[in-house]
C-alpha cells in the first residue's frame, strides 16, 4: 500500500466530492426542507449529463449547457411534483416513476446511445479531471468551489425571502402553512423543480469533469446525496447553525464521503462492493436517531422502575 | 359575517367506514358574535369548523364569509378571512422555524409571497410589542425555534398569529383541550382579551360546559351533524350547567356522550 498513491488520488476525490456536494444540496432541499424523499434525482442527474453532453458536442458553449441542464432538470422535478400533487401519488413513488421514465428520455436525448463522450481535447470544457492535479486556475476544484459558493449564496437568499419562507413552512408543517394562506401544493412542486434543477446542473458538471455522459451515471445518486447530507450533519451539525453554513456542511459531507471512499479503495476494497458499502453506511446513520430515541425511552423506564421499587 | 347554509358532509360514502359527519348544519353569525360550540363525541363540531376553514369541500349547502361565497375555495385561499387555532399545539406553528419567522408568516396571511426579504426590522418591533402583551417573556426569545416552546406558549403564540392580521372570523377548535387547567385558563383569558380588543367574530369549540356558558355571547349545541340548540346572551346568563344538560337531553332525546366533557 503506497501512501503516495493515495495522495495522488485525493484531488480527484475532492473534486468529485464537490460536484456530488452540489447534487447533495439539491437533495437537501427536498429531504430536509420540504420533508419529501425524492428519488427523481437518480434520473435527473443523468438527464443533466446527457443534455450537457449533447449540447457541447453539437458546439454549444459549456456554461450555457449548464444553464440548459438546470432548466431541463426543473422539468423533471415538475413532472414528479405534478404526479405527487395533482395525481395524489405518494412522493416516493412519484419520484420512482419519473426516474424510470427518465431512463428512456435520457437515451432519447443521447440519440439512443448509452453514453456520449465529451473529450476535453476537442471541446472547451469548464472543468476536467485531467487538470485535477494542476497548480493553476485550470484546476477544476477552484471553479467547482466557486459554483458551490454561488449556489449556497443564492439559496440562502431565496429561502430567506417571503416565498422561500413559505416553502420552509410547507415542509415544516403543511397544515399550518395552509392556515396561513400558503399554497402547499404549488410550493412542493416548485421545491422539487428547484432541487432537480440543481441536481441536473451537478450532472452537467460531472459529465464535463469525467469526459462523458452515461445513461446509468445516476444509479444510487439519492443514496450518495443522503450520505452527504447525513455526514455533513453529523460532523458539522453542532457548529453550523446558520442556514448557509448548513448547506456548506452538505457540500463538505460529500467531499468527506469521497475522501473516505478513496481511502477504503486504497485499503483494497473491490470497487464493485462500493454501492453496498454506501447503502449500509447510510442505513446505519439513518438508524442512529431511531436507536437513540429507543435507548432514551428504555433508560427512562428503567429509572422509573427503580424509583417505584 | 358567517353564513353556513344547510351544509352536509359524508366521509367515505358507500364504504364500511361511512360517516355522516354533517347532516344539515345551518348557522348565521352576526359581526362581533363570539359563539361557543358544545356537543357529544362525533357530533360534528370540528367537522363544521373544518368545513368553514376548507380542509375539505362540503357535499351540499353553501358557506359565505362576510358576503363572499367560499364554498368551492381551497383551504389556502380562504385563509385570508380566517384566523385558526387548533386543538393540538403542534398544528398551529412551524416547529423548525423561529418565533419571529412564524409571526412573519402569519403577518402575510392572505397576501402574495414575494421575493422580498421574509422579515423586516420594522416588523420585528411590532412583533416584540405584541409578544410583550402575552407576558410570557417570548419577546426576548424571538429567534428561538418554536420546537423549544411549551404547549401553552405555542397556543398563546398561535392565537397571536391568528389575530395579527385581523381575521373576519376566528376559529378555535378546542384550543385549550391539550393544556393543563392553569395554562388553559390563561389561554382562555387571552382569547377573551384578543376577541374583545379586535372586536372579532369567533367560533370556539369547548368541552368545558362552564367555559361554554361563561365565554361569548351565544352558545350552540350540536348533535348528529346538526345544531340542535342555539342559546342567546340573555338565556345564557340565566343558565347553569345542569340546565344545559337537561336542555340537551330534551333536544336530542339522548344523554350527552362526550367522555371528555367537563361539567365543573
Amino acid at each position: 500500500m503506497d501512501i503516495i498513491k493515495l495522495f495522488n488520488a485525493m484531488p480527484g476525490a475532492i473534486s468529485q466530492g464537490v460536484i456530488w456536494g452540489i447534487m447533495a444540496i439539491g437533495v437537501y432541499i427536498t429531504y430536509r426542507i420540504l420533508d419529501v424523499a425524492d428519488l427523481t434525482v437518480d434520473g435527473s442527474i443523468a438527464t443533466g449529463g446527457a443534455v450537457a453532453a449533447m449540447l457541447i458536442t453539437s458546439g454549444c458553449d459549456a456554461s450555457l449547457a449548464l444553464v440548459v441542464a438546470f432548466l431541463v432538470g426543473m422539468l423533471a422535478g415538475l413532472v414528479t411534483g405534478l404526479f405527487h400533487t395533482n395525481m395524489g401519488i405518494p412522493a416516493i413513488l412519484a419520484g420512482i416513476l419519473t426516474q424510470l421514465a427518465l431512463y428512456s428520455i435520457n437515451l432519447r436525448i443521447m440519440d439512443n446511445k448509452a453514453n456520449t463522450a465529451v473529450s476535453a481535447n476537442k471541446f472547451d470544457l469548464l472543468v476536467s479531471s485531467r487538470n485535477v492535479r494542476a497548480f493553476s486556475l485550470e484546476n477544476p476544484i477552484l471553479l467547482l468551489a466557486v459554483i458551490t459558493a454561488v449556489i449556497i449564496v443564492l439559496l440562502y437568499w431565496f429561502f430567506g425571502t417571503e416565498y422561500g419562507c413559505s416553502l420552509r413552512a410547507t415542509g415544516s408543517n403543511a397544515n399550518m402553512a395552509r392556515a396561513q394562506g400558503i399554497n402547499t401544493n404549488r410550493g412542493t412542486v416548485f421545491g422539487l423543480m428547484l432541487s432537480n434543477g440543481i441536481v441536473a446542473l451537478a450532472g452537467a458538471l460531472l459529465t464535463q469533469y469525467q469526459g462523458f455522459a452515461d445513461v446509468s451515471m445516476g444509479r444510487g445518486a439519492i443514496v450518495i446525496g443522503l450520505a452527504a447530507v447525513i455526514i455533513g450533519e453529523v460532523v458539522f451539525g453542532k457548529v453550523f447553525r446558520n442556514f448557509g453554513l448548513k448547506l456548506l456542511a452538505v457540500s463538505l459531507g460529500a467531499v468527506i464521503y469521497y475522501m473516505v471512499i478513496q481511502v477504503v479503495l486504497w485499503l483494497g476494497l473491490n470497487t464493485n462492493d462500493l454501492k453496498m458499502l454506501t447503502a449500509l453506511v447510510v442505513a446505519l446513520f439513518l438508524a442512529i436517531p431511531h436507536w437513540k430515541a429507543k435507548l432514551a425511552t428504555s433508560s427512562m423506564m428503567k429509572k422509573e422502575g427503580e424509583a417505584d421499587a | 359575517m358567517l353564513k353556513i347554509e344547510h351544509i352536509a358532509k359524508t366521509f367515505n360514502p358507500g364504504t364500511i367506514t361511512e360517516k355522516k359527519a354533517l347532516t344539515d348544519c345551518h348557522l348565521h353569525l352576526q359581526p362581533g358574535d363570539f359563539v361557543t360550540v358544545i356537543g357529544g363525541n362525533g357530533a360534528g363540531k370540528s367537522t363544521m369548523l373544518n368545513a368553514v376553514a376548507g380542509t375539505f369541500l362540503v357535499d351540499k349547502g353553501s358557506i359565505a364569509i362576510d358576503g363572499v361565497d367560499v364554498t368551492r375555495l381551497p383551504e389556502h385561499k380562504r385563509a385570508k378571512y380566517l384566523g385558526r387555532v387548533f386543538q393540538d399545539p403542534m398544528t398551529g406553528t412551524a416547529a423548525t422555524m423561529s418565533i419571529e419567522e412564524n409571526l412573519a408568516l402569519a403577518y402575510r396571511r392572505g397576501k402574495p409571497r414575494t421575493l422580498c426579504w421574509g422579515i423586516s426590522n420594522k416588523e420585528r418591533e411590532l412583533y416584540r410589542e405584541q409578544l410583550k402583551t402575552l407576558e410570557l417573556g417570548l419577546e426576548d426569545r424571538m429567534s428561538a425555534r418554536i420546537g423549544l416552546l411549551s404547549g401553552g406558549q405555542r397556543q398563546a403564540l398561535t392565537l397571536l398569529m391568528a389575530t395579527l392580521q385581523k381575521p373576519k372570523l376566528l376559529l378555535l377548535d378546542e384550543h385549550t383541550a391539550a393544556l393543563d387547567p392553569k395554562t388553559a385558563a390563561k389561554v382562555l383569558q387571552l382569547t377573551r382579551k384578543l376577541v374583545a380588543e379586535n372586536n372579532l367574530t369567533a367560533l370556539m369549540i369547548t368541552h368545558n360546559m362552564k367555559d361554554a356558558l361563561q365565554y361569548g355571547n351565544r352558545t350552540i349545541m350540536m348533535h348528529e351533524g346538526k345544531i340542535i340548540l342555539d342559546i342567546d346572551r340573555e338565556a345564557k346568563a340565566r343558565l347553569k350547567v345542569e340546565d344545559l344538560l337537561m336542555m340537551f337531553e330534551k333536544a336530542s332525546g339522548a344523554g350527552l356522550n362526550n367522555d371528555r366533557m367537563l361539567l365543573g
